[in-house]
């Protein structure tokens, strides 16, 4: 029962007098040394063995099957269709082979779609990562309505992705919305068409406006990181004189290498699933210039009824985001599970 | 490594941690003006759209066009009377309720049931069944949805709330078992010993002992279920039609259907974000700790 209590104090500890720093370390310490290895179940052993079994059984079977039912078997049946030409009735009878992966790999339209998935990767990452940070770090200073902050710029990543894009679809209405009046006041001519109706425009749109949907998200993962760089570092970076900035260079950015990697890979796979967003702004126009994989398989299963076409597209999308996830894994996260003392000290 | 380590020693986004991180920063406090105006700037560009929105329904269509950028002159309130006496809105946000308190249900309920002999039995193959629910987080919904779409049609599910809950909760489970699995087994083997002791069966102590303690657990998940399932988009799209509809779905319809009607369309959409704003308010801490678990789990 000690543990119990221990585990109380560190709760406390931690909530409500973060301030205290040496208790915490200690701790902390305490914590970390305590294996969490799991538990040893079965060691009333002698007799119970098919009682454990269906105590299992009884515990997973729900939500393993469930599992299976709605997203195995889905995931099977896609590779399946990819196979036929199917329309959506009648028996699966044309069986195509790889016909239906060449015709999409040979479809501009997907092409399109690949890249402006790649793009949206990229850009994603290249301009939430330096701007999360420099919010992050300028929220972690001390200043009035700190709490407040946080809480507003976490506000459109909670609000659901068609009512944000419904509103800048209002906001981006060509010459009547609030963005194109505001842009002519200070001499700026919005596209005729508007920002979302001009092929050359209407991707950087739609990133400008993932941006302001998820930005929040990286900040309040990278606040949280920046909360757990200890304070000692801190103080003793502040001992041999380092300035704010470097401080935040050599120490607190290092520290959160493992949040930003796993920040990073999180909006790397939501960027190659993004439907919703385009959808709704564009809904892959103007002239396919904002297509997604999503979109272009949406389309042609559900519109168009090509449902071998889309079964390749879908098939397609998932060995694009394992092949990006595994190479991730491989040369990215790798450091991180490399290196357990520097994970160990940025987690601590 | 584990999701406990995470909501014990991560302190939450309050008012105690914005205390709590002020003392941490030491000398490096600088409340200086331009730090200010940095914030203000990023106030502005975050909240300014969904201000925007909100003040756009208080204005007439006449207004809207005539000066985009003022403020309501005067004040006008029958776009949101014009929403809030719809019944179509209601019948949405109806729909969006039951289907996300279904999900959140399944998920937590499920998903407790199987963290629990993941985290606390030893058996063989305790590792590939959790292998299985951790790939599931590397399939995009994406991938699955169109023969998704065939298997509910094909159940006669087609425009049912549960059409629509089954899937979305067997997509959010592999995210909940992840979660949930660390949490449990950071349980103290001595509570389990003390209750084996005293007699108490595995599942007795999983009702008694186990199911009190990981409340905070089983909150964070559900609230991550619930927050997901309202403001999804494909699924429903696909399945819902005519007055099954969900809040996204109703959003998106009255935006295309009345898209000359902007103040209209502004007062659609602020009433059907104030359930997702609302909730987050009240849990906030909960969902921070829960995509920060997700994150480090």
């Amino acid at each position: 029962m000690t543990d119990v209590a221990d585990e109380t104090t560190a709760r406390v500890g931690v909530t409500a007098s973060p301030a205290t720093s040496s208790p915490q370390t200690v701790v902390t310490g305490r914590a970390s040394a305590r294996p969490v290895a799991p538990a040893p179940g079965g060691r009333r052993g002698t007799g119970s063995a098919l009682r454990k079994r269906l105590e299992i059984a009884f515990f997973v079977a729900p939500a393993l099957l469930l599992f299976l039912f709605f997203v195995v078997v889905p995931i099977i049946r896609a590779i399946q269709l990819s196979a036929y030409r199917w329309k959506g009735y009648g028996p699966l009878v044309d069986f195509v082979g790889f016909k239906n992966y060449v015709s999409v790999l040979q479809n501009d339209v997907f092409i399109g779609a690949l890249q402006h998935n790649l793009i949206i990767v990229v850009a994603s990452i290249a301009i939430q990562l330096p701007l999360g940070l420099a919010i992050a770090l300028l929220l972690n200073r001390k200043m009035w309505g700190q709490g407040i902050l946080r809480t507003i710029i976490f506000v459109p990543y909670v609000l659901a992705e068609v009512i944000a894009g419904v509103v800048w679809l209002q906001l981006l209405q060509p010459k009547y919305g609030v963005i194109d009046t505001v842009l002519d006041a200070v001499g700026i001519n919005g596209p005729e068409q508007g920002f979302l109706g001009t092929p050359q425009y209407a991707l950087w749109t739609v990133i400008v406006v993932l941006t302001w949907k998820y930005l929040g998200l990286a900040v309040i993962l990278f606040l949280a990181g920046l909360q757990s760089v200890p304070e000692e570092l801190y103080e003793a970076s502040q001992i041999d004189g380092a300035s704010w900035w470097q401080t935040q260079r050599k120490i607190t950015i290092p520290l959160l290498g493992p949040t930003i990697r796993t920040w990073a890979f999180l909006s790397m796979i939501g960027s190659l699933q993004l439907f919703d967003m385009v959808w709704i702004l564009t809904g892959g126009g103007p002239a396919n210039a904002t297509t997604t994989m999503a979109t272009f398989l949406i389309n042609e299963g559900t519109k168009r009824q090509n449902y071998g076409i889309a079964g390749a597209a879908s098939v397609i999308l998932f060995v694009v985001a394992l092949v990006l996830a595994l190479l991730y894994q491989r040369f990215i996260l790798r450091r991180d599970i490399q290196d357990p003392a520097l994970r160990k000290k940025a987690k601590a | 490594m584990s999701a406990v380590s995470t909501t014990r020693r991560t302190p939450p986004t309050t008012p105690q941690a914005a205390e709590g991180s002020r003392r941490r920063t030491g000398k490096y406090t600088g409340g200086n003006p331009l730090v200010y105006a940095l914030a203000l700037v990023v106030v502005a560009l975050t909240l300014g759209p969904v201000l925007y929105g909100v003040l756009g329904g208080f204005r007439t269509n006449a207004q809207l066009a005539q000066s985009p950028a003022g403020m309501p002159d005067p004040w006008v309130l029958f776009n949101y009377t014009g929403v809030l006496t719809n019944p179509a809105f209601w019948k949405y946000a109806f729909n969006s309720t039951v289907i996300a308190l279904i999900t959140t249900a399944l998920v937590v309920v499920f998903g407790i049931m199987a963290a629990y002999p993941l985290a606390r039995y030893k058996f063989k193959g305790r590792e590939q069944i959790f292998m299985v629910f951790v790939l599931g987080l590397l399939f995009p919904a994406t991938v699955a949805i169109i023969p998704l779409f065939i298997l509910i049609t094909d159940l006669n599910m087609g425009n049912t709330w549960w059409g629509v809950a089954l899937p979305q909760a067997a997509f959010a489970l592999p995210v909940t078992v992840v979660i949930l699995r660390p949490f449990l087994q950071a349980l103290p083997d001595e509570l389990e010993e003390a209750a084996l002791l005293d007699g108490a069966s595995r599942i007795g102590f999983f009702w008694r002992i186990l199911l009190p303690l990981s409340g905070p657990g089983m909150v964070t998940v559900g609230v991550l279920a619930f927050v997901g399932s309202w403001n999804a988009y494909l699924l429903p799209l696909l399945l819902l039609q005519s007055d099954m509809k969900t809040l996204p779905l109703g959003v998106a319809d009255f935006s295309s259907e009345y898209s000359s009607d902007t103040a209209g369309v502004f007062a659609f959409t602020t009433l059907a974000m104030i359930p997702a704003l609302v909730f987050f308010l009240a849990m906030q801490k909960r969902i921070v700790n829960g995509l920060q678990g997700a994150v480090k789990g």
